[in-house]
């Protein structure tokens, strides 16, 4: 149904506007499938993130192939990768990988493999797409350093990479919202006072904060504890720039009649906030986190990175980047970038995602 | 404005003593403390620390006090000595360790600020005026990856391409020989020949944010009617733009100053990390880990005093570029 400008409603607006902006609409698909992948990891990943074969260990990136030759010069079309031979080069103390081209490890669709327990309801042991027979092992992105896959891996560590910068971000907002609120809406010597500790927290140099804090989590918590507090500690400096947002547009609307009226009406305070003022710019807070997410995801990334983070038996991007921390690990394994790619994309999407929502946020704009 | 100058030093002075208070906390406060730590070591190498070993040590490293105590002392000892405390991992005082580490980051951070000005300046007035074009689109392109690439990530692909293509390694600040030798005019010039890469790697996420702020504020004011009637004043174009939008577009930016330079020192402590700097990044690092309890609070606070300096530094390069705000802080409304 074409509707036009003048009838539509807010939400169409925003909708019809956010889908003119290409590089938005692109972010919030690849967004969506991020998401996705993060729902059916385990579905998704050929493997489990632990399960490993010492022989395989750095084995490199194996393509998909689609032709199986047979002796008799019969061809056969089966996708498939072919396992590799091993040997070690004792000059270099190195192990070399080479194609066997009698090594054929057909892959399927829908194929069993290792079980594992989807979203702690069932027990399941189907994979979209792996080796036909359970017992082979296919490295689309090569192996790491103790013969684990390394597309499993960052499959399951997107889980915890992309929802950490979601709690990260919530947390942050009801901190931004509350105390950026009160700061707008009172003005005054509490917004004074507010304020200050704002420019006093954002002027602290945020990583050695957060390494200050996330040294202090003891190593032996249990990684849901963990989990949590690295959202805390991110948290604690994300809301200072939401709170800043807020109390901006705070200022800013509390000076219309329509607020004035619902005030003079009796109104409490909490009621004009929660009921008059945050619809108003609803859809600029929604750009602005998620324009905060990537920010979050770069900042757990980071930590995990330095070793202080989330720790192993957690995978989350910046835990498999530690593996590509050394010269002679990249050297030897330059697919260990792998999770830095996926980073990177989340990033970007994320970023293109949110440019596209704060255009769209104020239709009525031109 | 000698009112305003006063006010600002003394929010300065208020920020630096609660990032003290911060910063020491955040080490005293959660469970265990260096102590712990060595006792754990040694029972790693079969070694039993009676109780009364381990109070002697405590009393030693004046850990046995309360924390507010500890804090106290700390602080009375920096201001009326000097004296930032003593390393318990390094078993030197803290001011020797830091002296030139510290000198090497802020030479680091302005380099690297230099670098974002110089470049994100110039391609953020030309993506405005040449919008749309193949230069704007590889700006745009180039900012993005920029900002969507973590700055350890960009530092480890270049490691990863210097030593796969170059057959070098790119690491550190100073070539071997240089590490530890005194200062000398060879010296300054391996160094300067060593800080492109982490100041490369460093600003890259900064001038990407520069460049897109730029270009927006520029081209808002590109269609005000105040460059309109210039242009038919008949002025030059290119001294019309560079004297009157571009010194508009850039009053955001120079207030957003401040918050770039704590990104930079923020983001130099990964780098550092990553690249091997003799920075303050990986002792800040090691410290922390350790619970060096006066190392890592004096670092912290050193690392945001230089940030603090950097708001004060972009609040007079404000008044200075424009007269609105001169006239505010002369009249005191502009806290």
């Amino acid at each position: 149904m074409k509707v036009s400008a003048g009838n539509a409603s807010y939400r169409d607006l925003i909708w019809r506007r956010f889908k003119r902006h290409r590089l938005g609409f692109l972010g919030f698909l690849f967004t969506i499938i991020i998401y996705l992948v993060a729902v059916f990891t385990e579905f998704l990943a050929p493997h489990s993130q632990s399960t490993y074969k010492a022989r395989d260990v750095y084995a490199p990136p194996q393509p998909i192939r689609f032709l199986v030759k047979y002796r008799k010069g019969e061809e056969m079309l089966q996708p498939h990768v072919l396992g590799y031979r091993s040997k070690v080069d004792y000059d270099t103390g190195k192990r070399i990988f080479v194609e066997d081209p009698r090594k054929v490890i057909p892959l399927g669709f829908w194929v069993k493999g290792d079980k594992y327990n989807l979203w702690g309801l069932f027990e399941f042991d189907r994979h979209i797409l792996g080796p036909i027979n359970p017992r082979d092992r296919v490295y689309f992105f090569g192996a790491d350093r103790l013969g684990r896959d390394v597309l499993s891996r960052t499959i399951h560590a997107t889980r915890v990479s992309m929802t950490i910068g979601l709690v990260g971000v919530a947390l942050s907002l009801v901190l931004g919202i509350m105390i950026g609120g009160i700061s707008g809406y009172f003005g005054g010597f509490v917004d004074l006072g507010i304020q200050r500790v704002i420019e006093i927290l954002q002027s602290i140099p945020s990583i050695p904060l957060w390494i200050g804090l996330a040294a202090a989590i003891p190593p032996t918590a249990p990684p849901i504890q963990t989990y949590f507090l690295i959202t805390v500690i991110l948290s604690i400096i994300g809301w200072t720039g939401l709170a800043r947002v807020v109390r901006g547009r705070f200022m800013a609307l509390k000076d219309e009649d329509y607020i004035k009226a619902a005030r003079l009406d009796g109104n409490r305070p909490m009621r004009i906030i929660g009921r008059y003022m945050l619809p108003n710019f609803f859809s600029h807070i929604i750009a602005v986190v998620t324009l905060s997410i990537p920010g979050m995801i770069i900042a757990e990334t980071s930590l995990s990175f330095l070793g202080i983070g989330l720790r192993q038996p957690v995978v989350s991007w910046g835990v498999l980047l530690q593996e590509a921390q050394n010269l002679k690990s990249i050297s030897t394994a330059p697919w260990l970038f792998l999770p830095g790619l996926a980073v990177v994309v989340a990033v970007l999407s994320l970023n293109f995602l949110g440019d596209g929502l704060r255009d769209a946020g104020d239709p009525y704009e031109n | 404005m000698v009112l305003f100058l006063v006010r600002r030093l003394s929010l300065m002075m208020l920020t630096v003593f609660v990032i003290t208070v911060i910063s020491f906390f955040i080490i005293v406060l959660p469970p265990g403390d260096f102590v712990d730590r060595i006792v754990l070591e040694a029972n790693q190498y079969g070694e039993v620390f009676e109780q009364h070993e381990i109070d002697d040590l405590r009393r030693m490293y004046g850990l046995d006090r309360s924390a507010v105590e500890q804090y106290l002392i700390w602080l009375r000892n920096i201001l009326f000595h000097g004296d930032f405390g003593y390393s318990f991992g390094w078993d030197v005082p803290v001011s020797e360790l830091i002296g030139q580490r510290l000198g090497l980051t802020t030479t680091l951070s302005i380099a690297t600020l230099m670098f974002i000005w110089i470049v994100a300046i110039p391609i953020g007035i030309y993506s405005a005026v040449r919008k749309y074009s193949l230069g704007d689109y590889t700006a745009t392109f180039v900012g993005f990856v920029g900002l969507a690439v973590p700055n350890f990530l960009l530092a480890l692909v270049l490691l990863y391409i210097s030593f796969r293509f170059f057959g070098q390694s790119v690491g550190g600040l100073f070539s071997p020989e240089y590490v530890n030798a005194p200062w000398s005019f060879d010296r300054l010039m391996d160094l300067l020949s060593h800080l492109w890469i982490p100041t490369i790697v460093l600003g890259t996420a900064g001038t990407a944010e520069v460049i897109r702020k730029i270009r927006a504020n520029l081209l808002d004011e590109l269609h005000r009617p105040y460059v309109l009637t210039a242009r038919a004043k008949g002025l030059k174009e290119t001294g019309l733009i560079l004297k009157y939008p571009v010194r508009h577009s850039l009053n955001p930016f120079v207030s957003d100053l401040n918050d770039l330079f704590v990104k930079i020192i923020s983001g130099e402590t990964i780098v550092a990390v990553v690249l091997g700097l003799q920075t303050t990044g990986p002792l800040l690092l090691q410290a922390l880990k350790e619970e060096d309890l006066y190392l890592a609070s004096s670092l912290i606070m050193f690392l945001s005093f230089l940030a603090v300096l950097g708001t004060l530094f972009s609040d007079l390069c404000l008044m200075a570029l424009d007269p609105h705000i001169r006239r505010q802080a002369r009249e005191g409304e502009m806290m």
